[in-house]
C-alpha cells in the first residue's frame, strides 16, 4: 500500500468514527499536537473530533537525506477524540487492520509512555504502540494542556507514517517508500531534506535565530495582551520552530534549555489560559450545538 | 458452615508494566485486611496480574461474619436507677442506643462504683452482603501514575474495561467507573475472546484457553524456559536480567521467545552501545558466547503464540538493523572528529545564560581541580593527569553518539579517549567524574576522577547558588542536593584530610573569578557551607548518629568531613560508659567559663594558689604536645576523657571567678585554652547527657 493509498484509508476509518478531517496548520510546528487544533481545542468541555496529517519539522533529525531512517521533515497521522470514546483501542487497532496489518502475524503491544512537552505545558498518560519492536503510534490520553486540567480527557493518535510505510512497504529506506504511482519520497523530498539539513547544522545564523526567538517571543505577548489567541499562539509556534533550530546547531546547553523552555511554557498556558476564557464568554458553542444535537 | 471462593479480576487497559507486580500485591493485602476486620474466616489469598488485569482469589470463605458478644457500658447505677428502682431517661436511651430494652441491663462495680452494662448479641452478617465493599478496595488501590479519561472523574492507572466479581458462582453486584460486574472475562486481545467464568476455581484455566497465563509466576516460567530451550537449540548463553525479565513478564499475556540476528559488522560497536540499543530500548535480552563475548542475535518475548512467529522475527530484525545502523553511523562520524576540536565546540554551547557557556564551565573545572589537587597534596603525575582529564572532561557531550545516547555521557567519553590515546587514568576519569551519578551509585576510584568530579559539580553548586539557583522544598531543579551529597561522599571516601571550607572557598574563588552573580565571596561561601552542612548532617543522619552529636561535631566548620566523621562515630562509641555524662559534663563547665575569658593573656604558674590547678596546668601542657601527635579522634577523646577527674578536683577547690583581678584572668585564660582543645573535637556542651 503506498502513503497516498494509507492516507486514504485512515482518513476513510476516521471519518466513520464522526472526526472532522482537517488539513495541515501551516506554521512550521515539531509535532502534530502543536497544530491549534489539538493543542487549543483540546482545552475546555467542548466536544472535538478530527483527523488530520501534519507534516512535522525535527530540525535535529536532519541528516542530509542520507539516512535511511531520519527525516528532517516527517508526517504525522493526527487523531483526537474529546471525550475519550471507551473503546479506543479497538478503533485504533480497527484502522491497523484497514491498513491491512493483521493481528495475528505480528506482535503488537502497549508499551507505558507517558507523553510530556514541557514547552507547551502538556502532559498525557498511555503508550506507544509496537508493532513486532518497532514504535508506529503514540496513544495519549492527555491529562494536560498549558497548564490546564482536560476535562473532559481527550485521547490522541499519533501514527508515524514513514514508520508505518517502511514496515507495510517492506522498504529499509525510507527514500525508497512509494507516495503514489511510482512517486518515492526521495523524488519528493530528497532536495528540501539536504538543503534543510544543510541550513540547520551549518549555514543557519545563530545570532538572528537567538535574536528571532526574542521578537517572536516580544509580539506573541504583545497579542496576548490584546485578548488575541491564534495569533499570540502562531508566534508561540514561531519561538519553538526557532528554539528546535538553535538546539540542533548545539547553540544551547541542557541548563539552559530549562529557561527557554520555561519561557514557551508561560507563553503557552497564558494563550490556553485566554483560549479557555475566550470560549466560555461564547458559552462553549460546541457544547450547545451537541447539546441541541442530542435533544432532536 | 458453608465456605465459598471469592474472585475478583479488575480489567484494564495495558497497565505500565513497572506498577503490575506491586498493584497485585496491594490487592491481595487490602482484600486480606477488609476480609479479617470483618471477622470473615477464610482461606488461602491467590493472586495473579497480566499487564491487562489484576485479580484475587480468596479459597474457602464462610458464608457469614462470626456471631459476637460484646460488653457495652452505660451510666452510673444511680444515675440509670433511682431509688426506688426506677429506671431513668438515661437507661432507657443507653438501652435503645444498643438496640437493647431496659430488661437486659445488668450493674458491675468498677472502682467502686456499680455501672449500668447490657450484654450484646450481633449477628454475623452475610458475607455475600458486605462483599461489594470490594469496590471501595479497588478503588482505593494507589499507584505510581494515575490518569483521569473520557468524561469520568476517576483517577486510576489506566481505564477501567471489564470486572469479574464472584462469591461462589453469584456475581457481586456492583459498578465502578461506569463499569458493571459481572462473570464475563475478556481473553488476549487477538488470540482470545470474552469467556463466562464459572467460578474462581475455574479461572485460571477459563482464561488459558483464551491465551491468557494470569500466574505471573507461570508466566515467567514459562518464558525462562523459552530462554532456555534457545540456549540448548543454538549452544548460545542468554544472561537474564531480572528487571528485565520481570518488565517483560509484565508485558504480555502470553509469552512465545523468538530470537532474531543482526549483522556481524555491528558487533564492532562498543558493548554497551549494542546492550543499550537492545535492552533499553527494544526490551531484547543480549546473547553472548560461553566465553561472555555478544554474539549478533538477540531473543525477544513475543505477547502471543508461534503462528508467523519468523514474521515477527524480521520484523524486530528490522528495527534492530536501523537502531545499530545509526549508532554505527554515529560512531564511525564520531571517531573522525579530534578531541582537542570536539573541546572546542564546548565554546558555542551556552550552559546556562547567567553562567556561561560549556567552554567557561570547563575552564573553571581546571582550576578548581587543580586548587583541590594542591590541597590534597596529589602527585605531580596525579596533577598533569587532572589537568587533561579536566580539560576534555566534556568532550563527548558534543559527540553525535552521545547526542543520539545521553545515558551513554561519560562511557562514550572513556571509550574515545582511549582510542585518540589518552592516558588510561585521564581516560577513566572522563567517565568517573561524573559518578556518584544516583543516590546508591559509588564514588570515582581514581584520586584524578575525584578531583576532576569534585571540581565539576562544585563548580555547578556555587554558579548556581551565585546566580540565586537554590534548591528550596521539593523545588531542586539542578540536582544540586545530590551533588553536594557526592561531594562529601567521596571526600569522606577518599580520606581526605582537607578542611570542607577550604574546597568550598576553591569553588567560590573561580566562580567570582569569571564575574558570575552579584553576591560576595563571604555571603556565597557562607551560603554553601550552611547548604553543604545540612548535607553531612543527613549523611551522618543515614549512619545512626544521633542527632546531637551530629550537631556537636559539626558546630566547628573548618574541620574536615573525615574528622567530623570519627567525632561522632567516637562519641557514639562512649554514650554507654559509665563515666560518659561526668566526663562530658567535666568538659562542658570548662567550655561554657571559658566563654567569660577575654583576650588571652598567657597563663603565669606564678598565680596559682592550690595544687589543683597546678596539676591541671600541667595536664595540659602534657595535652598540647600528645594531641598533635595523637593520630585519631578515638586518641583524642581519651586524651580528653583522662582529664575529667583533674577537672573535677579543680572546680571543687578553685573559684575561676575569683575577687583578685589577675588570678582572675589567669584562670579564665587556662580554662580558654583547654576549651579550645576541646571544642577542636566537638561542640561538647551540644551533646545530651541522662
Amino acid at each position: 500500500m503506498n502513503i497516498q493509498d494509507m492516507i486514504l484509508t485512515l482518513q476513510k476509518h476516521w471519518s466513520d468514527q464522526g472526526c472532522i478531517l482537517m488539513q495541515a496548520y501551516d506554521v512550521e510546528k515539531g509535532a502534530g499536537t502543536m497544530s491549534p487544533y489539538t493543542f487549543l481545542r483540546a482545552i475546555g468541555p467542548e466536544p472535538w473530533n478530527v483527523a488530520y496529517v501534519e507534516p512535522s519539522r525535527r530540525p535535529a533529525d536532519g541528516r542530509y537525506g542520507e539516512n535511511p531512517n531520519r527525516l528532517y521533515q516527517h508526517h504525522q497521522f493526527q487523531v483526537i477524540m474529546k471525550p475519550s470514546p471507551d473503546n479506543i483501542q479497538e478503533l485504533y487497532l480497527d484502522s491497523l487492520k484497514a491498513l491491512g496489518i493483521d493481528p495475528l502475524e505480528h506482535d503488537i503491544r502497549f508499551v507505558e509512555d507517558n507523553w510530556e512537552n514541557p514547552s507547551l505545558g502538556c502532559a498525557g498518560l498511555g503508550w506507544e504502540v509496537w508493532l513486532d519492536g518497532m514504535e508506529i503510534t503514540q496513544f495519549t490520553y492527555f491529562q494536560q494542556v498549558g497548564g490546564l486540567e482536560c476535562k473532559p480527557v481527550s485521547v490522541e493518535i499519533t501514527y508515524g507514517i514513514e514508520r508505518l510505510a517502511s514496515y507495510i512497504q517492506e522498504k529499509e529506506n525510507v527514500f525508497e517508500l512509494e507516495w503514489t504511482n511510482g512517486f518515492t519520497i526521495h523524488d519528493i523530498f530528497y532536495q528540501p531534506e539536504f538543503e534543510h539539513s544543510k541550513y540547520t547544522f551549518e549555514t543557519s545564523n545563530v545570532d538572528m535565530l537567538f535574536n528571532l526567538f526574542g521578537v517572536y517571543e516580544k509580539e506573541a505577548k504583545r497579542q496576548m495582551d490584546e485578548g488575541l489567541v491564534h495569533p499570540a499562539y502562531d508566534y508561540v509556534l514561531k519561538c519553538s520552530h526557532v528554539f528546535n533550530l538553535l538546539d540542533a546547531r548545539g547553540a544551547i546547553s541542557v541548563t539552559e534549555r530549562t529557561a527557554y523552555i520555561g519561557r514557551m511554557r508561560n507563553l503557552a498556558r497564558q494563550v490556553a489560559k485566554t483560549f479557555y476564557d475566550e470560549r466560555e464568554k461564547l458559552g462553549f458553542p460546541i457544547l450547545k450545538q451537541k447539546g441541541m444535537a442530542d435533544h432532536e | 458452615m458453608n465456605k465459598q471462593d471469592i474472585l475478583l479480576e479488575i480489567g484494564l487497559e495495558e497497565m505500565p508494566a513497572r506498577f503490575v507486580t506491586q498493584s497485585m500485591n496491594q490487592l491481595g493485602e487490602k482484600v486480606s485486611k477488609f476480609l479479617n476486620e470483618q471477622n470473615i474466616e477464610h482461606g488461602d489469598v491467590l493472586l495473579y496480574s497480566t499487564p491487562r488485569r489484576l485479580a484475587v482469589i480468596v479459597k474457602d470463605t464462610v458464608d457469614a461474619q462470626a456471631d459476637t458478644n460484646e460488653e457495652a457500658k452505660g451510666p452510673a447505677k444511680k444515675i440509670a436507677q433511682s431509688e426506688n428502682g426506677e429506671w431513668s431517661k438515661a437507661a432507657a436511651g443507653f438501652a435503645k442506643g444498643q438496640g437493647m430494652s431496659v430488661d437486659d441491663i445488668y450493674f458491675k462495680e468498677v472502682n467502686g462504683v456499680e455501672y449500668a452494662y447490657v450484654n450484646k448479641f450481633v449477628k454475623g452478617r452475610l458475607t455475600a452482603e458486605l462483599l461489594p465493599s470490594l469496590k471501595d478496595i479497588a478503588l482505593s488501590l494507589t499507584f505510581g501514575k494515575n490518569m483521569r479519561w473520557g468524561n469520568s472523574d476517576i483517577r486510576y492507572v489506566r481505564p477501567i474495561k471489564w470486572i469479574v466479581a464472584l462469591f461462589g458462582t453469584k456475581v457481586i453486584p456492583f459498578e465502578m467507573a461506569g463499569v458493571q460486574s459481572g462473570n464475563e472475562t475478556i481473553g488476549h486481545r487477538f488470540l482470545g475472546t470474552t469467556a463466562t467464568i464459572v467460578d474462581a476455581s475455574s479461572y485460571e484455566e477459563t482464561l488459558k484457553q483464551q491465551f491468557v497465563i494470569v500466574d505471573p509466576i507461570k508466566r515467567r516460567h514459562m518464558i525462562v524456559e523459552g530462554l532456555k530451550e534457545l540456549e540448548k537449540q543454538n549452544n548460545w548463553v542468554i544472561p537474564i536480567d531480572d528487571a528485565l525479565l520481570e518488565e517483560v513478564n509484565n508485558l504480555v499475556e502470553y509469552p512465545t521467545a523468538l530470537s532474531g540476528s543482526f549483522s556481524k559488522e555491528f558487533l564492532d560497536l562498543p558493548e554497551e552501545v549494542l546492550i543499550t540499543s537492545m535492552k533499553e530500548h527494544q526490551r531484547y535480552f543480549p546473547v553472548k558466547k560461553a566465553n561472555g563475548t555478544l554474539l549478533s542475535h538477540f531473543v525477544t518475548v513475543r505477547n502471543g503464540n508461534d503462528h508467523a512467529i519468523d514474521k515477527v522475527a524480521r520484523g524486530n530484525e528490522k528495527v534492530l538493523r536501523a537502531r545499530l545502523a545509526d549508532a554505527d553511523f554515529f560512531y564511525k562520524e564520531d571517531q573522525k572528529a579530534n578531541i582537542d576540536d570536539l573541546v572546542k565546540k564546548l565554546e558555542k554551547i551556552v550552559y546556562h545564560e547567567k553562567i556561561g557557556t560549556l567552554s567557561e564551565k570547563v575552564a573553571r573545572i581546571r582550576r578548581i581541580s587543580s586548587a583541590l589537587a594542591n590541597l590534597t597534596d596529589a602527585s605531580e603525575e596525579v596533577k598533569t593527569s587532572t589537568d587533561r582529564a579536566a580539560q576534555i572532561c566534556k568532550f563527548d557531550l558534543v559527540t553525535q553518539m552521545v547526542y543520539e545516547f545521553p545515558e551513554l555521557q561519560g562511557i562514550m567519553g572513556e571509550k574515545y579517549a582511549h582510542q585518540k590515546g589518552e592516558k588510561e587514568d585521564v581516560a577513566v576519569a572522563v567517565n568517573e567524574h561524573y559518578k556518584p551519578r544516583f543516590a546508591e551509585d559509588t564514588v570515582p576510584s581514581t584520586k584524578t576522577g575525584a578531583l576532576v568530579s569534585l571540581a565539576d559539580k562544585l563548580d555547578t553548586i556555587t554558579a548556581c547558588f551565585a546566580v540565586g539557583i537554590i534548591p528550596t522544598g521539593s523545588q531542586d531543579p539542578y540536582a544540586l542536593r545530590r551533588q553536594a551529597t557526592g561531594i562529601v561522599q567521596t571526600m569522606m571516601d577518599h580520606e581526605w584530610h582537607v578542611p570542607l571550607a577550604d574546597v568550598i572557598a576553591a569553588g567560590v574563588k573561580e566562580v567570582l573569578h569569571d564575574s558570575i552573580g552579584e553576591k560576595d565571596a563571604s555571603t556565597l561561601k557562607e551560603e554553601i557551607i550552611a547548604f553543604f552542612m545540612l548535607r553531612v548532617k543527613h549523611i551522618l543522619q543515614e549512619k545512626g548518629i544521633r542527632y546531637d552529636i551530629i550537631d556537636a561535631v559539626l558546630a566547628k566548620r573548618s574541620g574536615t568531613l573525615k574528622e567530623m566523621e570519627e567525632a561522632a562515630s567516637v562519641l557514639m562509641s562512649h554514650k554507654e560508659d559509665e563515666e560518659f555524662k561526668e566526663t562530658m559534663e567535666a568538659l562542658s563547665r570548662v567550655v561554657n567559663i571559658a566563654k567569660k575569658a577575654e583576650d588571652d593573656q598567657g597563663v603565669d604558674p606564678s598565680f596559682f594558689e592550690n595544687e589543683e590547678e597546678k596539676q591541671l596546668y600541667s595536664a595540659y601542657s602534657d595535652l598540647e604536645t600528645a594531641w598533635t601527635r595523637a593520630e585519631s579522634m578515638s586518641a583524642r577523646y581519651e586524651l580528653l576523657a583522662g582529664l575529667k577527674r583533674l577537672i573535677e578536683q579543680y572546680f571543687d577547690n578553685t573559684m575561676v571567678m575569683a575577687e583578685d583581678a589577675q588570678v582572675k584572668q589567669n584562670r579564665l585564660a587556662l580554662m580558654r585554652r583547654l576549651a579550645m582543645f576541646i571544642l577542636e573535637f566537638a561542640d561538647v556542651p551540644a551533646i545530651m547527657t541522662k
